[in-house]
């Protein structure tokens, strides 16, 4: 009972702070003509509730795909089209065919963030504490005697995890709706964990289906499942091939369920399915913290290179960046390991891929999440940073504010319920352990708003703000990568040795 | 899995030996210093605060911006006269001074914004500015905090309950952050001056209680509403300070000098204007009951009133058919048709007798000469007040809950009134908030704080609180909000429009009208344990003599 007390208390706090968000602007509030990625999921849903589905991605009359095609696959569109339904029985203007663009009211506002108030708590949420709940811990420490709520470490890794400032601004201010197709992958994760693969794939499926970019953890999924089914001596070749195939079978049926529709005709599947992947848009857009976008500061790539020969290249480092993490999940399937290569597989899609936005930042933050228990220090610095990288974002949103508010917060919180967080770490050691080293982050969030930037450079402050955050993520990408490859390979080497 | 669990405990411990550990464990001690936790504390409810600027505000934030204008643009002798917007300058003049103070700030700001004739002015630099000062002025609150936890709480653990339980408090935040008032700056005042004049015993200093006695009365120079607790002041003073010490009359004329002065400062610029003053700060033209009805107990009286009419109406026995509509919207004067019509005269002897009985044992009765005996007097008092004055406003009960947070902290039975009274008088609050975009937050902000003031207390005293019965009365509490924002309108549609509101400060009024006959009751039953105690007490001491001999 008292356990529980505490988990309804930061259950709701978690939802009583993203409540806070909502009141805040959206993204292209009163920016017309394109608007935001509000406005975007808007006309989705007057797109799905009004049109056949064959129509969806392809450029008609009544679907201008240059204003907020449908880009993402068909379970967000499936989503699009429940929330038209009910979008157009509160009141059938929300959804007008052609004529509702760049709707924009204080009633419509509240329903677009209670849909996404409501995803969050019946998908993110529980999602998150399943997956605390069932990890293990090495201790069942309290955080001093001065602990009032009488939280256990449990009880703060949860709280940690679902104040994390960043998904809440991006989905709560900006608006999107991540925390779905994270949910599903956080809750993926968990049932993995559980060795329960079949559902755990299904769960995966269900996020990668939700948005295409859940591809970042593709592989260490696959390699995991992989890993803990080769045959050795304990496990025998024919328990390991029946499991796998049991896995791709239900892989299999789950994609052609969701993807049925579309699979009449060859011609509706491919633009479908191109609508998804849009190489055309360039190796990135505005100012991501990627290598990409770092390099193009001394060195203009895109007149030096064609888009193909980019994203030839893209592949290749990608490829070369995921390639150690993953070969070394596969040889050694531990949990920690898995964790440890999502962080890492997404990090190197993050920072070497083709067509990276600044919010995948989110698809990191998330096997973060999952991490921070067992090394907190790298992971809260991971976690501000990675915040701090969206700022540029949330400036052109309006949500300067709400940013300010919420990356103090979260500071502040975290460093009181985390008293070891500075001084308890076995393995920081790449890591400077001075906290001082954030105070680039606080100056630069501050001039970013308030000092005007040289009128040659009107892009200076973003600029900065991504190369800060790239080089930061640069270091995390190896810190990571060595903790996988090295530190935890060698734990376990030590306790298989202890316990043979 | 175990063995590497193992491995990382003993790393653990290995580095306990080392340096580590000293500088962990010293900068932990730092961390928990009382003053640190307070800031800490202050410093996380201000994120939220500021998270909550793009908010709803009420009509109090154009009352506040026209006063800044007034006080801004005009001269000294027009602030009471002037009445270009219908918002008139209705605080006492130490307010209007202090709004006075802020405009000239403000003229940094948006200049526009301080010009009389710019009714319902609210340019974004304006709202930045307004929201800004009253989290600004929470500086105040918190400061009060920190000397009321000074005078009050021995251990570390009561220090933090108290500074949750207090600068938490989601009644202030609501009140005061998305409504838009200054209470918790009010409050602040409040609390210092409390804490100034209940240093008793051997650290009571004269100037401590003159101190406090200054802060009082320049609280009621803010705004007189505080006058209702007056008389708990005025009684402790006079026990405490001047019938103890021997120097009645010495200790009495500098009282009464200190707060004559503040009067005479704050009053003194208006001298030839007094009548004016006074008809602006006393509008007895008001109803008994707010258009929104204060979970008291005349929300109580008029629902029995309604029920009544009801059933007179059935059984034949009402002439006049047209029931008076009291939820209506307009603040205006109301009959009754059946129970007699209360009058202004009667509720002040109402209110005032309530008080008696508390105001009497802290008087003449011994085991009330402690300080926390004063605070449950003014508790009472401010209880009382708000169950029986004229034209009381729901956000009154802040008074209440506010001085009982430190009593919560300290004792199991305060802290079972305290969660019964923040739980039922906060949810009294939530439709101030009446637009719809604001219900789901409104929901979760009396929902986190209930669960949190439970789940602290009951682990801070280390049983369960709340009885049985109490418990059935509490926990339906957000459901009485859900009821009001969403199923009344899916249930019943447009029909009863006043039923939700009606049932809303009903409901709420049970259970402040049980904890203040609960508390009452406690208060004075403390004379009979308190004298069981010192038997108690002299028992043991008696034989402890005899262990010694």
């Amino acid at each position: 009972m008292q356990g529980k007390l505490q988990l309804a208390f930061i259950t709701s706090f978690a939802v009583l702070l993203r409540c806070c968000i909502i009141y805040h602007s959206h993204s292209g509030e009163g920016k017309p003509p394109m608007y935001g990625d509000y406005e975007a999921q808007r006309h989705w849903q007057e797109i799905t509730l009004n049109l056949p589905l064959d129509k969806w991605y392809i450029n008609t009359t009544d679907n201008d795909l240059q204003y907020w095609g449908l880009d993402y696959p068909p379970l967000t569109a499936y989503h699009s089209l429940l929330l038209g339904h009910v979008a157009n029985r509160i009141d059938p203007s929300f959804v007008k065919l052609r004529e509702s663009r760049g709707f924009e009211n204080a009633a419509h506002k509240y329903f677009m963030r209670l849909t996404v108030l409501i995803a969050d708590i019946f998908i993110y949420l529980p999602a998150i504490i399943y997956f605390i709940i069932n990890s293990r811990f090495w201790d069942s420490w309290q955080f001093g005697e001065s602990n009032i709520f009488k939280f256990t470490r449990r009880d703060i890794a949860v709280l940690t995890a679902l104040i994390y400032p960043g998904l809440i601004l991006i989905d709560h201010g900006h608006f999107q709706y991540n925390c779905v197709s994270l949910g599903f992958f956080v809750a993926a994760v968990a049932v993995v964990l559980q060795d329960s693969f079949v559902i755990g794939s299904i769960l995966f499926v269900l996020a990668l289906n939700y948005k295409q970019m859940e591809l970042y953890h593709a592989l260490p999924f696959f390699f995991y499942i992989l890993g803990r089914h080769t045959p050795s001596k304990t496990r025998s070749w024919f328990h390991c091939i029946r499991t796998l195939i049991y896995i791709s079978f239900a892989v299999l049926l789950t994609f052609y369920v969701i993807w049925m529709p579309f699979l009449k005709s060859r011609d509706l599947f491919f633009s479908t399915v191109l609508r998804l992947f849009p190489f055309s848009r360039g190796v990135f857009e505005d100012k991501v913290a990627n290598i990409w976008c770092a390099i193009n500061v001394v060195y203009k790539l895109r007149q030096i290179f064609t888009n193909e020969q980019l994203a030839k290249i893209c592949l290749i480092m990608t490829t070369c960046a995921v390639l150690p993490s993953c070969v070394s999940l596969c040889l050694s399937p531990t949990k920690n390991a898995f964790i440890l290569s999502l962080i890492n597989s997404a990090l190197a899609f993050f920072l070497f891929s083709f067509q990276v936005h600044e919010k995948s930042i989110l698809l990191i933050a998330a096997p973060v999440l999952l991490h921070f228990h067992n090394d907190p220090l790298p992971c809260f610095w991971f976690l501000i940073i990675s915040h701090f990288s969206m700022l540029p974002l949330f400036i052109k949103d309006n949500l300067y504010l709400a940013y300010i508010g919420t990356i103090i917060f979260y500071f502040y919180s975290v460093f009181w319920i985390w008293p070891d967080l500075f001084y308890n770490d076995g393995t920081n050691s790449l890591l400077n352990k001075d906290k001082s080293k954030l105070k680039g982050v606080l100056l630069l969030s501050i001039i970013s708003q308030f000092v005007k930037p040289p009128e040659r450079y009107p892009d200076l402050f973003p600029l900065l703000v991504s190369i800060y955050s790239c080089g930061h993520f640069l270091i995390f990408f190896i810190y990571f990568n060595y903790i996988q490859l090295f530190v935890f390979r060698k734990e376990n080497a030590a306790s298989k040795i202890k316990s043979h | 899995m175990s063995t590497e669990e193992k491995h990382i405990s003993t790393e653990a411990q290995v580095k306990q030996d080392g340096k580590d550990v000293f500088s962990s464990s010293s900068s932990s001690s730092v961390l928990w210093r009382p003053n640190n936790v307070l800031l800490k504390t202050f410093l996380l409810i201000t994120c939220i605060k500021i998270l909550l600027i793009p908010t709803y505000r009420s009509t109090d934030f154009e009352v506040h911006r026209n006063w800044l204008a007034i006080t801004y643009s005009l001269p000294v002798a027009e602030w009471y006269v002037n009445a270009q917007s219908p918002w008139t300058l209705d605080y006492p003049p130490l307010f209007a001074w202090f709004e006075y103070c802020l405009s000239q700030v403000a003229a940094f700001f948006d200049p526009e914004m301080l010009k009389v004739e710019n009714l319902n002015y609210a340019s974004s630099a304006t709202i930045y500015f307004q929201r800004g000062t009253v989290i600004l002025a929470d500086l105040i609150f918190a400061y009060g905090v920190r000397e009321m936890s000074r005078t009050f709480c021995k251990s570390l653990n009561n220090h933090i309950v108290f500074v949750f339980l207090s600068l938490c408090n989601i009644g202030l935040l609501i009140v005061d952050h998305v409504h838009f008032q200054y209470n918790g700056f009010l409050l602040g005042i409040l609390l210092i001056s409390m804490a100034n004049v209940s240093k008793t015993g051997k650290e009571m200093t004269v100037c401590a209680v003159h101190n406090g006695a200054m802060w009082f009365s320049i609280l009621l120079n803010l705004k007189h509403l505080y006058v209702y607790v007056a008389p708990a002041y005025i009684v402790w003073l006079l026990k405490s300070h001047c019938l103890n010490s021997g120097k009645f009359f010495r200790r009495l004329f500098s009282l009464g000098l200190i707060v004559l002065t503040v009067l005479a400062v704050s009053f003194g610029p208006f001298r030839t204007q007094l009548p004016q003053v006074i008809s602006r700060l006393f509008p007895f033209k008001r109803g008994l009951v707010h258009s929104y009805w204060a979970a008291n107990g005349w929300a109580l009286y008029i629902g029995a009133e309604k029920v009544l009419s009801v059933i007179w109406k059935h059984l034949g026995w009402l002439k006049d058919v047209k029931s008076a509509v009291m939820t209506g919207g307009l603040v205006q004067e109301q009959n009754f048709l059946i129970l007699p019509t209360p009058t202004p005269i009667v509720t002040f002897l109402l209110t005032f007798v309530t008080m008696l009985p508390a105001l009497w044992c802290l008087l003449c009765k011994k085991p009330y000469m402690n300080s926390k005996a004063f605070i449950r007097c003014i508790v009472l008092c401010a209880l009382s007040s708000f169950m029986f004055g004229w034209h009381v406003h729901e956000k009154a009960i802040l008074t209440a809950i506010i001085s009982l947070c430190v009593l919560a902290a300290l004792h199991a039975e305060d802290a079972r009134i305290f969660i019964i009274l923040s739980s039922a008088g906060q949810t009294a609050l939530l439709p101030l908030l009446y637009p719809d975009n604001l219900s789901s937050l409104k929901l979760l902000l009396s929902l986190a704080y209930m669960l949190s003031s439970i789940l602290i207390l009951t682990n801070h005293h280390g049983k369960p609180l709340l009885r049985l019965h109490e418990w059935l009365y509490v926990i339906p509490l957000p459901l009485v909000t859900v009821y009001e924002v969403v199923l009344h309108k899916l249930l019943l549609g447009d029909k009863l429009p006043f039923l939700p509101l009606a049932f809303t400060s009903i409901y709420c009024a049970i259970g402040i009208t049980y904890c203040w006959m609960l508390y009452y009751y406690m208060y004075l039953q403390n004379d009979a344990r308190a004298n069981e105690r010192t038997a108690e007490d002299k028992s043991n001491r008696q034989r402890l003599k005899d262990k010694q001999f």
